[in-house]
């Protein structure tokens, strides 16, 4: 499963890039958007995706998955989140003001240096 | 510790500075600022007996210990000299300064910050004996001269005469720093003293060549020899006390200096005997010929002090030969000698008439010599202290510039008696350009005096009424003129003092003690000298061009402007600016895009680069978990869903497939036994996707010029690259677990300690409070932003209602 699980991950980040290269300022939060599932997807990937149980101590259980990197993707959802919020707002901004979500034609006069 | 200390005492000074000059409004700054190069000067001369006895002081601090780097305080004849000089010409030129420079018009704070920061640079230029320690004072001491000259920085010209010197002088500094480096691979140490004690073994190393050159160019720059001195007329934009104290007293002596200190090393060479006689001899023709072109008083004094730094330089590269031979002969050892004693002398003179010119522009407003004339009658103390400098600097008794242009010539003189290094047949070339540019430096001095103090009064042209100068800022140009007189008399006492202390730090090899040096100072040596007899030459001549000058002036005119040396650096400077914009501007597009790009281009490159070349990837299929049906259901509904996002024509299709890839990987953290994840994300992909469509929703005009986005090759590659780079990350690091997981620690320890059962739970509020706190600080900034962007908003929008 890790192995395929490398490929898709993989395949999420092609996605993400290429997203985040268009013009689109809607098309780069969404990029961002699954380059952050694809982190989260890759930190959980690399401790291993064994483990019978939950980590939660419990009687029985004698393998648990392994605790760390899911506090540190729930630490990264989070911020993820506000992050995407946060962009999305200023997309929404930049669209009131500038009428475009074009990246390309936000860009100032070449006058301006 | 102490004598490191003096170095930046200056410096530690120089905060006090601004704290001054806001408070005591009524008291001009400089006279606190005084004290510093005072204090420092009597600390000095109290050195001056022990040091005439041969003896040598020696202190070093630690600076950054690791590299063996660290600053050394390393006072004999010559750095002594040197900080007396720094001091002394330093009081001087402050208490000038404080007459010179109105206290509610200038900016007093800035001016004497950077002046004790120079007098910091300088101090440790000359008292380095560690050579990066060097280097980085010698680099002060540019970056200072490069603020003192931009003084009035609302100036074009400042800022040009600034920029110049900035770029030739550091540019210089950074060859030279390359010499130095390459010194110390030769030689193993950064220590100058050392590497004379070594210089023997040194001349056969291939490097050898080299760093002699490097170091070479750090003198010529900062001394202002041909064809670098273009950077010195340039730099008489800045106040007059900066151009008396830095321009012709000391920062254009750190090359003389680092010349004389280099001289035990490097005098074995005979490309250095040549190169530093060969350019002295070339820049005081050079700069002599055209000081008489010149029109502003302080441009004359520029062209004079290229003139004499070359002098000098001539008379050290001289010096060098008395490491040659069957011991020097009797005349050749006067080279060091007078190149020492000369550097005195024209610390002197040029200083004072430097304050001379600054009184003159300052009484009249103007310095340009066409204007001038008649002053004599309305300032007779100025013209009195002027005609004793220039006259000096032409060489005439009875002042102290006679006596070392008298020991200039006869080595000058004596080169030809040299047979060997090709002085047999060239040596005579020396004396004949010494002598015509003597006469060149006749006919200057008095052009600068007399055209100023006598001939027709033209009141009419000049802006201001002249009168005499207020007497304390006569007073630092009376003393210097008065010790041009002194000089003269007593230059056997100046000799074993100062310059006999020095020679020795020069020429080590030859003299144990300064008092081994069998010099004698005479202004009548009993008979009729060669010497003598080309100082009348001299005389004759200089006052015959003098008288003619108006006839022959005009032949400056006929130099084509294209093919001077300033035409030369504003053509290679315009072209670097233009060029190497052109350069920039085709990967600085301005675009994000192509930024990007290139980052994730080469964060791919870099990354797989790495693998490779580390053999660091491996697959193995050893310890995976097995694929269970649902799992690859789940797959292929993720590789859907953001398939979606790139191909979807709609933005509106493009979100939802991110809501179906958000939940998804919620799903997948159901499988991979992570439940608080797995709530986590459902919660927040459901606010998330509500919050695009929302934003979607309020920009109804997009959905209108909807369009798939084109399909670009470049992107695709990159982006490619990037999914194969986090592939092979991913594969390698699950196939070669180097450190085996930490995380039995928490499962060890989470009842015990902390009281929980939920590990992942307690990780963040237990182990890793502080993150969490922090995490939240972050969401708390980014709902304050988000706030703040709407606010903003509104009150926008209300304006603008109030407007209609």
């Amino acid at each position: 499963m890790e192995i395929l699980m490398a490929f898709v991950i993989g395949f999420l980040f092609m996605a993400a890039i290429y997203l985040i290269l268009s013009k689109s300022l809607l098309r780069i939060i969404i990029g961002t958007g699954l380059l952050s599932h694809g982190a989260h997807l890759l930190i959980l990937t690399m401790g291993g995706l064994g483990g019978e149980a939950p980590p939660v101590l419990k009687e029985g259980a004698k393998t648990f998955a392994d605790p760390l990197p899911q506090a540190l993707i729930l630490t990264a959802i989070v911020i993820s989140f506000g992050v995407t919020a946060f962009f999305l707002v200023l997309a929404y901004r930049s669209y009131q003001e500038l009428e475009t979500d074009d990246i390309s034609l936000m860009r100032g006069s070449d006058e301006d240096e | 510790m102490l004598q490191v200390l003096y170095i930046f005492i200056p410096m530690l000074a120089a905060i006090f500075v601004p704290l001054l000059y806001k408070s005591i409004k009524n008291i001009h700054t400089g006279w606190f600022v005084l004290a510093v190069p005072a204090t420092l000067a009597i600390i000095y001369a109290s050195y001056i007996g022990k040091v005439a006895d041969g003896k040598v002081f020696l202190q070093e601090l630690p600076w950054i210990p690791s590299l063996d780097i660290s600053i050394v305080s390393y006072l004999d004849g010559l750095s002594l000299l040197f900080s007396l000089l720094i001091t002394g010409i330093g009081s001087l030129v402050v208490l000038y300064s404080i007459f010179y420079l109105d206290k509610h018009k200038e900016k007093l704070h800035n001016f004497y910050v950077y002046l004790l920061l120079f007098m910091t640079a300088m101090l440790g230029v000359v008292q380095s004996d560690h050579l990066i320690s060097l280097y980085f004072f010698w680099e002060l001491t540019s970056i200072s001269s490069f603020l003192l000259i931009g003084y009035w920085y609302s100036r074009d010209a400042s800022r040009f005469g600034a920029l110049k010197s900035m770029m030739i002088t550091v540019g210089g500094g950074l060859m030279m720093l390359g010499g130095f480096i390459l010194l110390y691979i030769m030689g193993g140490t950064y220590s100058i003293r050392e590497l004379i004690v070594m210089a023997p073994n040194l001349v056969q190393h291939p490097l050898f060549t080299w760093s002699l050159v490097l170091i070479l160019l750090g003198a010529f720059t900062k001394s202002a020899q041909f064809p670098f001195y273009i950077w010195l007329p340039d730099a008489m934009e800045a106040p007059t006390p900066v151009s008396a104290y830095l321009h012709s007293a000391t920062m254009v002596k750190a090359g003389i200096y680092l010349v004389a200190r280099f001289t035990p090393i490097f005098a074995v060479s005979e490309l250095w005997v040549w190169l530093v006689t060969g350019v002295g001899i070339l820049t005081l023709f050079w700069g002599s010929f055209f000081a008489v072109k010149q029109t502003d008083l302080k441009g004359i004094l520029a062209f004079s002090t290229v003139s004499q730094l070359g002098l000098i330089m001539s008379l050290l590269g001289a010096s060098a030969l008395a490491f040659h031979g069957n011991g020097p002969t009797d005349t050749i050892k006067y080279a060091a000698f007078a190149a020492i004693f000369h550097l005195i002398n024209h610390a002197t003179f040029k200083g004072s008439l430097f304050m001379i010119a600054g009184i003159v522009d300052h009484e009249t407003g103007t310095r340009d010599i066409r204007k001038l004339g008649g002053l004599m009658s309305i300032m007779p103390l100025s013209f009195t202290v002027a005609a004793i400098g220039s006259l000096s600097m032409a060489g005439l008794p009875p002042f102290n510039g006679f006596l070392s242009k008298e020991m200039f010539l006869t080595a000058m003189l004596a080169l030809q008696n040299f047979e060997f290094f090709g002085f047999d047949t060239w040596g005579a070339l020396f004396p004949i350009v010494a002598w015509i540019a003597s006469i060149f430096t006749f006919v200057y001095s008095f052009y600068f005096v007399f055209r100023t103090f006598t001939g027709k009064y033209k009141p009419e042209k000049l802006p201001h009424k002249p009168h005499e100068a207020p007497i304390g800022m006569l007073i630092s140009p009376m003393i210097l003129a008065a010790l041009v007189v002194t000089i003269f008399f007593i230059p056997n006492l100046v000799g074993d003092t100062f310059v006999k202390p020095a020679v020795q730090a020069i020429q080590p090899f030859l003299y144990d003690s300064p008092k081994d040096i069998d010099i004698h100072v005479a202004a009548w040596h009993g008979e009729i000298t060669p010497e003598l007899i080309m100082t009348f030459g001299i005389v004759l001549l200089g006052v015959l061009l003098f008288v003619a000058l108006p006839k022959w002036q005009g032949i400056y005119q006929n130099f084509p402007r294209a093919l001077t040396l300033n035409n030369a650096y504003d053509k290679i400077m315009l072209g670097l600016d233009v060029g190497l914009n052109r350069v920039s501007r085709i990967y600085m597009t301005g675009s994000m895009r192509h930024y990007l790009l290139y980052m994730f281009s080469s964060i791919a490159a870099i990354v797989i680069g790495s693998l490779f070349v580390k053999n660091a990837f491996t697959i193995s299929f050893q310890d995976t978990s097995p694929i269970r049906p649902y799992e690859i259901i789940l797959v292929v509904v993720l590789v859907i869903g953001t398939a979606i996002t790139i191909l979807a024509k709609s933005r509106l299709t493009a979100i939802i497939g991110l809501g179906a890839v958000g939940y998804t990987v919620a799903l997948f953290f159901v499988i991979f036994n992570a439940p608080d994840l797995a709530l986590t994300q459902l919660v927040i992909e459901t606010i998330s996707v509500a919050l695009f469509l929302l934003a979607f929703y309020h920009l109804p005009k997009l959905g209108k010029r909807e369009e798939r986005m084109r399909f670009q090759l470049n992107r695709a590659i990159v982006s490619i690259a990037v999914g194969v780079m986090v592939t092979l990350l991913a594969l390698s690091a699950h196939s070669q677990k180097l450190i085996p997981t930490i995380s039995k620690y928490y499962e060890e320890t989470v009842y015990s300690k902390a009281g929980g059962g939920n590990i992942v739970n307690v990780i963040l509020v237990d182990y890793r409070g502080f993150d969490t706190l922090f995490e939240i600080t972050v969401l708390g900034i980014a709902g304050m932003a988000i706030l703040a962007m709407i606010k903003l908003r509104m009150n926008r929008k209300e304006k603008s209602h109030e407007n209609k």
